[in-house]
């Protein structure tokens, strides 16, 4: 691993001994994850507690003609046996998705997804839970599936969604953006044309632990506590509420130590909702553990998007406009789970990083029988698909235009002194500086040199590939005025208390499922306060010791929950300033702060440390008129706009011409996250969103045979990358820092993830640049390279 | 967390009492080695046994490489990373050594063994590849003793093996003669992941002529499939590009491969061609000291 700066090197980026504030320093939280001792949800072990199995679908769409129980209740172990008709007598057989649709917790009508929950058992163990499942016995009446996306609107095809009234077809929603008639315009007048079908296939987060809960409702003082593995718990527990019944004060909600989320854990899973209802009826705590199989069937899928890309251009290379049609694949219920006004997600930035005069979106979305969800896979929102998208088509009209890509792109960047960048599309970008990082790349990757070494290897018969991504994110939702999930403001909250001997504790809304937040957070309080981040406790997970907000996901964390943190140690430290001035026994304007201490103007020896001050806090003796004993504050931070980081990345990759066989021989990624808070986790970031976007380019995909069946439930049959398939990622940055983010932070989780796949793709389909491919769909499997080569490339769906 | 259906389970402590277990218990029961397939396929509910009877406590007694002058002799139990490490056997027939390069990972070859590689009888198997081109033979135990059957008839049909309800494949021979050497060609979509399609090849070398040559496939047809038309084929001939592609036209024509998740019909008849190419130009290479 190389990293490299493009920008000056401060003095903290490299500094692992530095004590305060931003910077390499190892995460806080590894030494309990290095020794196994970690705390995952299905380390929960209660006194009584019970173990829930779920009953699944085997085929994707039938009618329920019967379900007969008595067999697996006569099972000695069996406590109880639940199916969706006894749910229906409650008024819980349904539940809200995060999309405003619903969806069954039960299957009490018909199933339309294989895979979806049909009766769950609860037993005293998991094999007994898990065996009494084969003892019920239901009769399917089977029904025609829909499984193609592209006939599910005709007239013929089966109505899976006949629980909605009225509804005599499989449309989800239409959604539009952008101007049609200006984009109409654009396009009529170019030069130069370029359109081609670009389909994003249905992928799935795999996170390494499944999703789970165990449900304890205690019928003394009627509190719910439900350890669960969400992204989300505060947004969880009002939504429960809500949805149950319950009281909000009477539910705890607490996400432990999380083993990856990538949005596989944003959602609320019929799971969930069956292990409360486990305990509510047993009276015991009920837990329930996905197995992989389950995981990869029915929980939230991402991507699956078919979309038409349409680029306008003049002879020379000045893209004029873009313009897409996209058929969504939904699957059986809409669970996106995206800021209500966004039911594409965040699409709408499919214009990219470029200076264009006209944009429009067309997007149709349906209903098929497969599973829910559709925002995962640390997409940002469906920015995943809009990058891949804009990329392709990008080089697609670079393949026309005979002309270089990195050129190319050079030429149509949106300029430095254009930001605050409004695109035709609406989105305002913040800030960036897009051709340094570009410069960068090229430079770390010896772009040039790669272009002579293709020449000479195309020249003997090898093929080599250089790909290019260059990506703008719009992450850290997000602004009150535009972005709420049900109702619920994606503003976060945050508090920060100093002891009285200066150690302290902030209390986070958002979730960590690896990212790092115990060391991230800790250091931007560290920054602005001078506590070392070792004295600085992180808490986050619990809604009962935690402030509201709306979790982890879409990169939000660091440009919202850390500018809170920012915030409201600065909030602390106002109000430490005001007690120095008391002990300095000066006016709170002649003094100085200087991380740690603040000392008298003009005089550094008289100086408290913010140790002292708080001590004093806490302490005897008077404090200056108007101000509160203790230290601490705290703060609900709503951003006033998203953050825009932005990434330059290039892959070469070398294919073996007999076999078709793709190797990734370098990768070189620069980032400009704004300030760079960790560098090292911020790198390990962008490490592993490399590789998922290596494993989506190359062999992950969730496929479905014509009868609906899922393709993908194992990971023998869904892959995901290994670090033999991934090269040594070469890493560098730049620093352009959002303009009002308080630290000038923006976020980076997911850049990787979406910069990459393109970048892994245009570099196969130059390799072929021989063989007259202009486009090829991932996952780009050996087997589907060696289609391209022959001239005829199947789209995988 | 998958978990498997009941079973009662044994352990047995020689070949003979594994043989009187099984024959006590018929087909309700199923021999257990490595368990590296077995045992995904009970958590995952799609084989259901009564009885496991555990065989690994017979790692000594059947798991040996013995070298003879015309013959190798490999027992069942033999675990796939001891066929990996084995510098003799590499020099014997480095097949073994290119093949257990590509076999899943370390955590299954520190378990699988090659007697349970044989009798999970998967078409895409990479030993039973192996084994195919090598012209071994299984030695089969039962109450009544031995019997000694070829790749051929060993393997009946996709997970079939001749190996009866009370019988263990005990020990695998191969032939030895002089002046051959052996390779194996794998392509897979990922690390340790099952073939797309590959081929091994062996081939003896008389005087600068090809006297004998065989290939073996895997994954591209019901079970692992020798080719006896390429050794028809390649003995006589001078070893060279044209005879190769000879030999890989064959292989292409012969095999039977089917559309999958894994890779398109054409483009495994295809690989079934460049494979047999590889394998036969890099067995050569080795008979004449030129590669490894």
């Amino acid at each position: 691993m190389t990293t490299v700066a493009g920008s000056p090197v401060t003095a903290f980026e490299n500094n692992d001994q530095k004590p305060v504030g931003h910077g390499r320093m190892l995460r806080k939280e590894d030494p309990r994850f290095v020794r196994g001792r970690g705390r995952y949800v299905d380390d929960v072990q209660l006194p009584g507690m019970l173990h829930l199995a779920i009953l699944r679908a085997p085929m994707a769409h039938a009618r329920i003609v019967s379900v007969d129980t008595s067999l697996a209740e006569a099972h000695p172990k069996v406590k109880l046996v639940v199916t969706g008709a006894m749910l229906a007598e409650k008024g819980l057989a349904w539940m809200p998705t995060l999309s405003n649709d619903v969806q069954a917790v039960l299957a009490t009508d018909k199933v339309r997804f294989q895979g979806q929950e049909v009766a769950f058992v609860v037993a005293e163990d998991r094999y007994a839970a898990r065996d009494a499942l084969e003892l019920i016995d239901v009769e399917y009446e089977m029904l025609d599936p829909v499984v193609d996306v592209r006939t599910a609107l005709d007239p013929s095809a089966p109505v899976i969604r006949d629980d909605l009234d009225g509804k005599t077809d499989n449309h989800c929603f239409d959604w539009e953006t952008g101007d049609a008639e200006a984009t109409e315009d654009v396009f009529a007048k170019a030069d130069v044309v370029v359109s081609d079908d670009i389909v994003y296939p249905r992928v799935h987060p795999a996170p390494m632990e499944t999703c789970g809960s165990v449900a304890d409702f205690d019928a003394v003082d009627g509190k719910l506590t439900l350890w669960s593995t969400t992204q989300a718990p505060h947004a969880h527990r009002t939504l429960y509420a809500i949805v149950a019944g319950l009281p909000e004060h009477k539910i705890r909600v607490i996400s432990p130590d999380i083993g990856g989320g990538f949005g596989n854990k944003v959602p609320i899973y019929p799971g969930y909702v069956c292990s409360v209802v486990g305990s509510l009826l047993t009276g015991k705590p009920v837990k329930w553990m996905e197995d992989r199989s389950e995981n990869l069937t029915s929980t939230g899928f991402a991507r699956d998007y078919v979309m038409r890309g349409e680029i306008a251009a003049t002879r020379d290379g000045k893209i004029l406009g873009i313009r897409t049609n996209v058929l969504a694949d939904h699957g059986a219920f809409n669970g996106t789970a995206a800021p209500v006004k966004y039911p594409a997600g965040f699409f709408g930035v499919f214009t990219g990083s470029y200076d264009i005069e006209a944009a429009y979106c067309k997007m149709t979305a349906v209903y098929t029988n497969k599973a829910p969800g559709g925002v995962a896979y640390a997409c940002s929102f469906r920015i995943t698909e809009a990058v891949y998208l804009v990329e392709r088509i990008v080089d697609c009209l670079a393949y026309e235009l005979d002309m270089d890509p990195a050129e190319l792109r050079l030429r149509n960047f949106i300029k430095p002194e254009q930001f605050p960048y409004t695109s035709k599309t609406g989105w305002v970008y913040d800030s960036g500086d897009y051709e340094p990082t570009m410069r960068l790349s090229m430079e770390l990757a010896g772009y040039d040199e790669l272009r002579r070494e293709q020449e000479e290897k195309r020249a003997r018969g090898e093929l080599m590939g250089i790909g290019i991504s260059f990506f703008t994110e719009a992450v850290g939702a997000g602004p009150r005025k535009d972005m709420d999930i049900l109702g619920l403001g994606m503003a976060d909250g945050c508090e920060l208390r100093v002891h009285p001997t200066g150690k302290a504790v902030v209390r986070l809304s958002v979730q960590t499922q690896g990212q790092g937040h115990e060391t991230t957070f800790a250091q931007i309080v560290s920054e602005e306060t001078g506590i070392p981040p070792s004295d600085i406790d992180v808490v986050h997970g619990d809604t009962d010791q935690t402030p509201f907000g709306l979790g982890t996901y879409g990169s939000r964390s660091t440009p919202v929950s850390g500018a809170a943190a920012a915030l409201v140690a600065r909030k602390v430290r106002d109000k430490a300033r005001l007690i120095a001035s008391g002990m300095l026994e000066v006016p709170a304007t002649d003094i100085e702060w200087t991380k740690g201490s603040f000392h008298v103007k003009g005089d550094p020896s008289a100086s408290v440390t913010i140790q002292d001050i708080a001590m004093k806090a806490h302490g005897a003796g008077d404090l200056p008129e108007g101000i509160e004993g203790g230290l601490e504050a705290q703060i609900c931070y709503n951003p006033e706009n998203l953050t825009y980081p932005h990434g330059a990345y290039i892959c070469v990759v070398d294919i073996d011409p007999g076999t078709a066989r793709v190797t990734v021989r370098r990768f070189v990624a620069v980032d400009d996250c704004g300030t760079r808070i960790n560098p090292m986790i911020i790198e390990g970031q962008v490490h592993g969103g490399l590789t998922d976007g290596v494993g989506m380019a190359l062999m992950e995909m969730i496929a479905f045979d014509e009868d609906g069946n899922c393709l993908g439930g194992s990971l023998m049959d869904y892959l995901i990358p290994t670090a033999l398939e991934v090269p040594d990622w070469e890493t560098g940055f730049t620093v352009t820092p959002s303009p009002h983010h308080p630290i000038g932070a923006k976020g980076v989780g997911e850049s990787a993830t979406v910069g990459s796949p393109p970048a892994v793709v245009n570099a196969v389909v130059d390799a072929l640049k021989p063989f007259g491919v202009r486009h090829a769909d991932m996952p780009l499997t050996p087997s589907r390279v060696w289609e391209a080569m022959q001239g005829r490339p199947m789209p995988p769906i | 967390m998958q978990v498997p259906a009941p079973f009662e389970y044994e352990r047995a402590g020689s070949v003979d009492e594994a043989i009187g277990v099984l024959d006590r218990l018929g087909d309700t029961a199923r021999l257990i080695a490595g368990g590296h397939s077995l045992l995904p396929m009970m958590k995952l509910r799609l084989a259901n046994f009564e009885y496991l009877v555990d065989i690994n406590d017979l790692a000594d007694e059947l798991g040996f490489i013995v070298f003879e002058p015309d013959r190798v002799r490999i027992g069942a139990m033999t675990r796939h990373r001891e066929l990996l490490e084995s510098a003799e056997l590499a020099r014997a027939f480095p097949i073994f050594q290119d093949a257990e390069k590509v076999i899943a990972d370390p955590v299954v070859r520190n378990r699988g063994t090659l007697g349970g590689s044989l009798c999970q009888a998967d078409p895409s198997e990479d030993l039973s590849a192996v084994c195919t081109t090598l012209g071994a033979s299984c030695v089969i135990r039962g109450r009544d003793g031995e019997r000694v059957v070829t790749m051929e008839e060993f393997h009946r049909g996709p997970y079939e093996t001749a190996v009866g309800d009370a019988e263990i494949l005990t020990e695998v021979r191969f032939p030895v003669h002089p002046s051959g050497s052996s390779a194996y060609e794998k392509v897979e979509r990922r690390a340790g992941d099952w073939a797309v399609v590959s081929a091994g090849a062996a081939v003896w070398l008389e005087g600068g002529v090809i006297s004998d040559a065989r290939v073996g496939l895997a994954a591209v047809g019901p079970n692992t499939t020798g080719l006896p038309e390429i050794s028809q084929t390649l003995r006589g001939a001078t070893p060279s590009e044209e005879a190769y592609a000879r030999a890989g036209d064959i292989a292409a024509r012969s095999c039977d491969p089917a559309s999958d998740h894994r890779g398109s019909a054409e483009y495994k008849r295809h690989l079934a061609k460049e494979l047999t190419v590889r394998a036969l130009r890099r067995s050569v290479a080795r008979v004449n000291g030129e590669e490894d």
